[in-house]
């Protein structure tokens, strides 16, 4: 489901490989983060600089909030490995459930 | 695979979430429950964005005179960073080092309550200003909405103490692995959830 494993039959090399690849996973797991981070910076400072109109700035943290999630769910929660293709369906369903409930709260439902 | 296997590093499976029967099935199932989770959430974001700012007289605080940049940015890095540290402590469980793996999840626990702390302070400061739970439709969505979430925190904290403790003298194998994975896979969800109230509730309440 997660990483490929080398074929040698010796373990202690398959072990070394192993390190190496999980230490290689981290580094784009720490580097993910950096972006996380990155982007709720520009949000947060995009909402703090008054001198920007809202209809564009409410697009745009939007955006960056949907990159964030899809970073989250696929680097820190790994649905970007393989055998994930069940879990995507789950995962989607709910999103797609959640959508509808949200526009129709948002259009049809008047208070 | 058993579940009760003695492991060298060497032995360690690659992927031990997903390594024995139980553990594969545990890993789907949790992702089912994440995926009505999203629904259960959607529902409450739905709640709030038709309720938002719906007091009933003009004396009541709004979004906009309630929320405050330095707080919010502060709990979003805490929790954050907090998703980070778990992800190094399922690095060093794939590596099999169970004290590692330890020492990571406390640095998130800690975390974890830091950012309760200051979510029960900033609710303590809402309802000095007059807006509580039961004052408008207002209140009562967004105590809802948000506070689901500190309740979920608070789970998550528990889930993990749960399982640091009870695995303390264990160390790992594959019956606990998958447990270990599973929470921190609800801890990221926490924080998927955290992203959208941030930016919902939070900043587009400050923007208007």
């Amino acid at each position: 489901m997660t990483n490929q494993q080398s074929n040698s039959a010796n373990p202690n090399l398959n072990l070394a490989f192993r390190r190496k690849q999980n230490a290689e996973e981290m580094k784009h797991q720490v580097i993910t983060f950096a972006m996380m981070i990155f982007f709720t910076v520009i949000a947060f400072v995009m909402v703090a600089m008054d001198s920007i109109s809202s209809w564009f700035t409410i697009p745009v943290i939007l955006l960056l909030a949907a990159i964030q999630v899809i970073f989250q769910l696929y680097y820190f929660m790994h649905m970007k490995h393989k055998g994930h293709e069940t879990i995507a369906l789950f995962i989607y369903s709910g999103l797609t459930v959640g959508l509808i409930t949200v526009l129709v709260f948002l259009t049809i439902v008047w208070l | 695979m058993h579940v009760e296997e003695k492991f060298t590093d060497a032995t360690w499976p690659a992927s031990p979430e997903t390594a024995t029967l139980e553990a594969k099935n545990k890993y789907l199932g949790f992702w089912l429950f994440l995926g009505g989770e999203t629904v259960l959430f959607a529902s409450l974001f739905a709640t709030y964005l038709a309720l938002k700012d719906k007091v009933p007289d003009s004396s009541m605080p709004l979004a906009k005179d309630l929320f405050e940049i330095p707080l919010t940015f502060a709990m979003t890095m805490i929790l954050l960073t907090s998703s980070l540290t778990s992800v190094y402590a399922m690095y060093h469980m794939k590596n099999n080092s169970f004290q590692k793996m330890q020492t990571w999840l406390v640095i998130t626990v800690l975390l974890g309550f830091s950012f309760l702390a200051l979510e029960i302070y900033e609710f303590n400061h809402y309802v000095h200003l007059g807006h509580s739970f039961t004052s408008s439709a207002f209140g009562s969505a967004f105590y809802s909405l948000v506070g689901f979430h500190g309740a979920h925190v608070t789970f998550g904290l528990m889930w993990f103490l749960a399982l640091m403790i009870r695995n303390a003298k264990r160390g790992l194998s594959l019956y606990n692995a998958p447990k270990f994975f599973v929470a921190s896979l609800y801890w990221h969800f926490i924080d998927v959830v955290w992203v959208f109230i941030f930016t919902v509730v939070y900043l587009m309440g400050m923007v208007g």
